[in-house]
């Protein structure tokens, strides 16, 4: 579980982040979703420690990661995985290398253990590990990467997992599996996870937790099924940009009134 | 240009850097990888231009000192000194901050604008060690290597001279370059050799380090890293020369 207490983050004086509380529990799917620009990425950043923050807390089980010296920040970091919106696997390591990497950095195994770990976790996002193992980052598919890259960050067996916009760039059904992929993941090893999406198809397919944020505040918190009967202009107006969803609503609103 | 506020961020990454890797075994996969790219692979380069830059010193001398007065083998002497004194450390160096600054710079540059380093951090690891340091220790346990081939490759370049040509005859060419040999001089270029990799691994390593958005901010951030690691260079040579040589 991680609580954020009352988060306010600027950048050279400009107010990114405005008083930003909320608690993310272990075992669902916590979703930040909002507007491009609304401080998705900074918020997430912000939570792992990767942007220092203005003022406020960041609990990770009791423990304050504003008060963590660089030691006890970096063994935090080491029960943390995190996926990034383009992947960000090592381009001159092969596949397996990749997924290898924080077992080598940190885990005592032998060589044997790491591999079998690797593929293990190569096996567990559905990949082949014979035939993807040897391949480099640039010759496998956005896709395939963005798996890769969850193996790499379940490698350690994470107590938290964060995935910054992690179908971006994927074809729908591509993203609907990376999805799945990553619900089964975080319900099956009870991980807290947090997602940052602006995907709707993602957000109705998976949100259990959903914190809304505009232009750095925290507008509207609540489930997927909440999210269409919310109330809430600016929340309204991003669920409601596309064509498809524009549909719903009218005949929402047409058996609400029948 | 080195502002105070670049120069203060250089001085807080080059502490993250000299720290105790967070794996040793890992450093030591690094090294060897990165002389085999930084040093290894700039061998022939350093040949060829070495070779060339002899040759053609050597000749430019013999033109420009006809004189009854100057005795032929002190074109050997002034070749020797020329390659051991600036060619072979500070010139040199200049050539491998285009050559191998540019690349370190693009190559971190790039893990940095595609969030490989926040996926280091992520882990863990303290990415500046993990990347820098190897660079710095491997370029600067190249030099010493690379200054003593390119002095020989010019004294080759001259030799050839001697052997192809009239201009000078070989036994003077012989004489020349054994004349008043000043062992110190070697010494100097090595020492000074030493700083100006450091300067190249570690200038370069911070303009790419802290690259800032898309695909062309790498390439300016490797122009940045030739362009201030050749001036920081030709700085060092001033200090350095004042110091070991006054
Ligand atoms: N390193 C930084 N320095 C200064 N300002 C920044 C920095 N990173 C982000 N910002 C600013 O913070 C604001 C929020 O950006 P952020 O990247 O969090 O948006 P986002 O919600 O993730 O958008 P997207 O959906 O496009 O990824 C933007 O106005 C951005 O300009
Ligand atoms: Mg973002």
């Amino acid at each position: 579980m991680i609580e954020v207490k009352n988060l306010y983050k600027s950048f050279d004086g400009e107010m990114v982040l405005k008083d930003i509380s909320a608690t993310f529990e272990s075992g669902i799917i916590n979703q930040i979703i909002g507007k491009s620009g609304s401080g998705k990425t900074v918020l997430m950043k912000s939570i792992i420690g990767l942007f220092p923050i203005d003022s406020g807390q960041i609990l990770y089980q009791e423990r304050n990661l504003p008060n963590m010296n660089r030691n006890e920040l970096k063994l935090l970091h080491q029960e943390v995985g995190m996926l990034f919106q383009g992947a960000a696997l090592f381009d001159s390591m092969t596949v397996i290398e990749n997924v290898m990497f924080p077992l080598e950095m940190f885990s005592k195994k032998s060589k044997q253990e790491m591999i079998e770990r690797a593929r293990f976790c190569l096996e567990r996002v559905n990949l082949q590990p014979d035939t993807v193992s040897p391949l480099f980052p640039s010759e496998i598919s956005g896709g395939m990467q963005k798996r890769v890259a969850i193996a790499r960050a379940i490698a350690l067996n994470p107590k938290y997992l964060f995935c910054d916009e992690p179908n971006s760039g994927l074809d729908p059904v591509t993203a609907l599996v990376i999805d799945r992929l990553i619900e089964e993941i975080t319900q099956e090893y009870n991980i807290t996870t947090i997602i940052n999406t602006h995907d709707m198809n993602s957000i109705m397919e998976i949100g259990a937790h959903i914190i809304f944020i505009e232009k750095g505040t925290k507008a509207w918190e609540g489930s997927k099924e909440e999210i269409f009967t919310a109330n809430n202009e600016a929340l309204e107006d991003f669920v409601f940009a596309s064509n498809l969803y524009k549909k719903i609503r009218k005949t929402q609103q047409k058996t609400k009134n029948n | 240009m080195l502002g105070l506020d670049t120069l203060g961020r250089y001085v807080v990454l080059m502490k993250r850097t000299f720290t105790k890797p967070d794996n040793w075994r890992m450093f030591g996969r690094q090294l060897p990888r990165e002389m085999v790219k930084l040093g290894v692979d700039s061998i022939g380069i350093i040949i060829i231009i070495s070779i060339f830059m002899g040759a053609i010193m050597l000749m430019q001398t013999i033109l420009n000192t006809e004189s009854p007065f100057i005795p032929r083998y002190s074109n050997g002497l002034i070749l020797r000194d020329t390659m051991l004194l600036e060619f072979a450390s500070s010139i040199m160096s200049l050539l491998l901050a285009g050559k191998v600054g540019s690349n370190i710079a693009s190559e971190i540059g790039t893990m940095r604008i595609t969030e490989q380093i926040d996926a280091l951090e992520i882990m863990g690891v303290n990415s500046a060690n993990y990347l820098i340091l190897p660079k710095v220790i491997g370029l600067i346990l190249c030099m010493p290597v690379l200054v003593t081939l390119s002095v020989f490759c010019g004294l080759l370049g001259g030799l050839g001279i001697a052997v192809l040509t009239d201009m000078i005859p070989m036994a003077d060419f012989i004489y020349g370059i054994q004349y008043a040999f000043i062992p110190y001089y070697f010494t100097y270029s090595i020492i000074k050799s030493l700083f100006f990799g450091f300067i190249i691994a570690s200038v370069s390593s911070f303009y790419g380090y802290y690259a800032y958005g898309g695909a062309l901010d790498v390439g300016r951030a490797s122009t940045n890293a030739v362009v201030n690691s050749s001036i920081a260079i030709l700085l060092m040579n001033i200090i350095l020369t004042r110091i070991l040589l006054t």
